[in-house]
């Protein structure tokens, strides 16, 4: 889960992380009460989770009352990079002596936490590595030791900060860790850190994605929400308890396993298709939810042909098939499909298919065939 | 010969008491599999249709000699239950878990290469298959026959789906091992591949994998300069958009990192042949496989 600027900087502030003060707010009269209470100049900034908000004109500066209401009024609803933006965040304006970056990445690749520095921030970090790799000190940390105070001397040495707040950026880089280890980050990543004239560091941006599969110990992260990044198929789709993720296309897939359905994603597109999303329905499911699994993919209007690609191992292929038949017996879809049923019961949802004779349902015996078919159908744009 | 599992594994499931973990432990033991006990805490002297149950690992490998472990429990214990399996001395240790918080792996991955005495695979696996010999998982290996066709893959369904299409065509498998779609899998692709290598009934390798990480590309690598035996290809996810996750925790595209492409091109310039379809992997591998056996 990604989180929004001003979400990440509440968590920071929990864990001693100097910011400056600020605070939410979704309406303009929110904002401009914010602005109130923290005190001018100060800075309006867009929710959004997409980089180059400044540049779009969605952080501006308010010197007093009518500019921040004046902002606020033109941010809130704005589009930026086609997210529209439905939350603000106030803050205190920060005068800057120096612009670093810093961050806590998994580095999946070495099997442990790596931490960067470098006295280059306030730009893509990416163009940094590429243009000028040594401007960037790097470091694994071992996770059964932790990160010690001498990994972030080290840290800070190497960056060549400046002599006199190497102990406050070690002293920052350590708190950023704790905020990555017990939020159960997989990264957390500071752009710019920033030194006031009087030396003070501060996060004065916040990008942290936390870990989905421990949210169950975080049911205070697990409450968060970024309501401009959510798809209405794929909220449905988590509310059921679905694997989907949504794509450009037109044509509907539901099979079972990740990498089945990434597959299947790939031979329609083969075929020439276009897939409109990824969905699994995960193994051994059971009728009601192909029948859930089903709505979410015809919820998306632009749908114009579904395939079912389902080679068996816990799942039952005639489960599969009853969860397709009562599909059609509830939502009585206008679209045609294809179904491949191959694996476990195989025999027996084909036969439950044939028995029930569905309007506009195509059996195909294999993946390849069902792509093809898949995509003829899509094509003529049958819409009973 | 095989890889891991055979006629010689003793197998502990942690979860045994569970649901799924009584359905596919006894469906392991019905296919073969030596399944000498289960661990659930508290419910030490009780059985599961037969199969001994123990409140630790510890108990089942005084008791049983296990040296097989199957993690069935769900991913909060998980982490635990891994743990306290390599501290009974349990060499293998097989986690079908899926969702385990990623931290977690983390601490035990790098915990079990510290200690170096046993081997994960997992989590979020299928398991592993040697057929005619052994199942440890949920792999429904009466789709598999014997052979010489060695398969690791980051997918259970895909996998099924390319051994299908390889059996239709007479062809069997020495070991199925799915390594799971995690970004921290216990063991990785070169690993699997090295024992390949050295296992003699294996003839020809096939590698299944998928976006995210950069695994596929580490794997190239190693196949270049170590592996005289064939190796197919397989890369699923080249329609994935970049930013979201395809199901399997693992599968990710990160700005241009971990794409498909770029790992089919990786494989491809180190001389691994890539198929772009399930079928067309087969294909190879039958092609490959029906060129070797005539010129025995």
């Amino acid at each position: 889960m990604d989180l929004l600027e001003y979400q990440g900087k509440q968590l920071f502030a929990r864990h001693g992380v100097a910011i400056p003060s600020g605070r939410p707010a979704t309406t303009v009269e929110e904002a401009v009460a914010a602005a109130d209470d923290i005190g001018y100049p100060c800075v309006v900034k867009a929710q959004v989770q997409i980089g180059g908000r400044g540049k779009a004109g969605g952080i501006k500066i308010a010197a007093d009352g009518r500019e921040a209401e004046e902002h606020a009024r033109g941010i809130l609803g704005m589009d930026i990079r086609g997210l529209t933006v439905h939350e603000l965040w106030i803050e205190q304006a920060s005068e800057i002596a120096s612009e670093y970056y810093a961050s806590v990445i998994f580095d999946r690749s070495a099997k442990a936490p790596l931490v960067m520095l470098s006295t280059k921030g306030g730009m893509d970090i990416e163009d940094v590595a590429a243009s000028d790799p040594d401007a960037i000190a790097r470091l694994h940390v071992d996770p059964l030791l932790g990160f010690q105070d001498f990994h972030g001397r080290r840290l800070a040495f190497e960056a060549r900060v400046d002599d006199d707040v190497v102990r406050p950026i070690g002293a920052m880089l350590t708190k950023l860790y704790e905020v990555f280890l017990s939020e159960e980050a997989t990264l957390v990543e500071v752009n710019p850190l920033i030194l006031t004239p009087d030396r003070e560091v501060r996060a004065l941006d916040a990008k942290v994605t936390l870990d989905d599969n421990a949210l169950f110990r975080h049911p205070e992260n697990a409450a968060l929400r970024d309501i401009s990044a959510e798809d209405p198929q794929e909220r449905m789709a988590k509310e059921r308890g679905l694997t989907y993720v949504k794509l450009d296309g037109d044509i509907g897939i539901l099979g079972n396993g990740a990498g089945l359905v990434m597959s299947t994603l790939d031979v329609v597109a083969q075929a020439g298709g276009a897939p409109a999303n990824f969905l699994d329905a995960g193994g051994g499911s059971k009728a009601e939810a192909i029948t859930s699994a089903v709505e979410v993919i015809l919820s998306d209007p632009k749908v114009k042909a579904v395939l079912f690609n389902i080679f068996g191992g816990i799942t039952r292929c005639d489960e599969v098939a009853r969860g397709l038949i009562e599909a059609f017996e509830k939502i009585n879809p206008e679209v045609p499909f294809v179904v491949r049923l191959d694996g476990t019961n195989d025999v027996e949802g084909r036969a439950l298919l044939a028995e029930a004779n569905l309007p506009n349902v195509h059996t195909e015996s294999t993946m390849d065939g069902a792509a093809q078919r898949v995509v003829e159908l899509a094509g003529v744009g049958v819409r009973a | 010969m095989s890889i891991l599992v055979d006629r010689d594994t003793r197998l502990c499931v942690s979860g045994i008491t569970g649901r799924e973990g009584t359905f596919h432990s006894l469906r392991n033991r019905d296919y073969g599999t030596q399944v000498v006990g289960g661990v659930t805490p508290g419910k030490g002297g009780q059985d599961v249709d037969g199969v001994p149950v123990f409140n630790t690992f510890h108990e089942a490998v005084d008791a049983r000699g296990a040296n097989t472990a199957m993690i069935f429990v769900p991913p909060r214990f998980a982490a635990d239950s891994i743990l306290e399996a390599e501290d009974a001395g349990i060499g293998l240790i097989v986690a079908i878990t899926e969702g385990i918080p990623a931290h977690d792996e983390l601490r035990v991955y790098n915990a079990l290469r510290k200690n170096g005495r046993a081997r994960l695979i997992g989590p979020n696996c299928p398991g592993i298959l040697s057929p005619g010999k052994a199942t440890v998982g949920i792999i429904p290996a009466t789709f598999f026959r014997e052979g010489n066709v060695g398969v690791v893959s980051r997918s259970g369904t895909l996998t099924y789906q390319i051994g299908n299409v390889i059996a239709q065509q007479g062809f069997g498998n020495s070991t199925i091992v799915g390594i799971g779609g995690d970004p921290v899998p216990g063991t990785d692709f070169i690993e699997v591949i090295a024992m390949f290598e050295e296992d003699p009934e294996t003839e020809l390798i096939v590698m299944c994998g998928e976006i995210g990480g950069d695994a596929e590309e580490r794997a190239a690598d190693f196949i270049a300069e170590h592996v005289t035996k064939p190796v197919v290809a397989y890369i699923a996810g080249f329609t994935a958009p970049p930013g979201k996750t395809m199901g399997h925790a693992g599968a990710i595209v990160s700005g241009s990192h971990g794409t498909a492409a770029a790992k089919a091109e990786a494989l491809e310039g180190k001389g691994v042949q890539v198929g772009r379809t399930p079928t067309q992997v087969a294909e190879i591998a039958v092609s490959l496989l029906g060129a070797a056996s005539a010129t025995r």
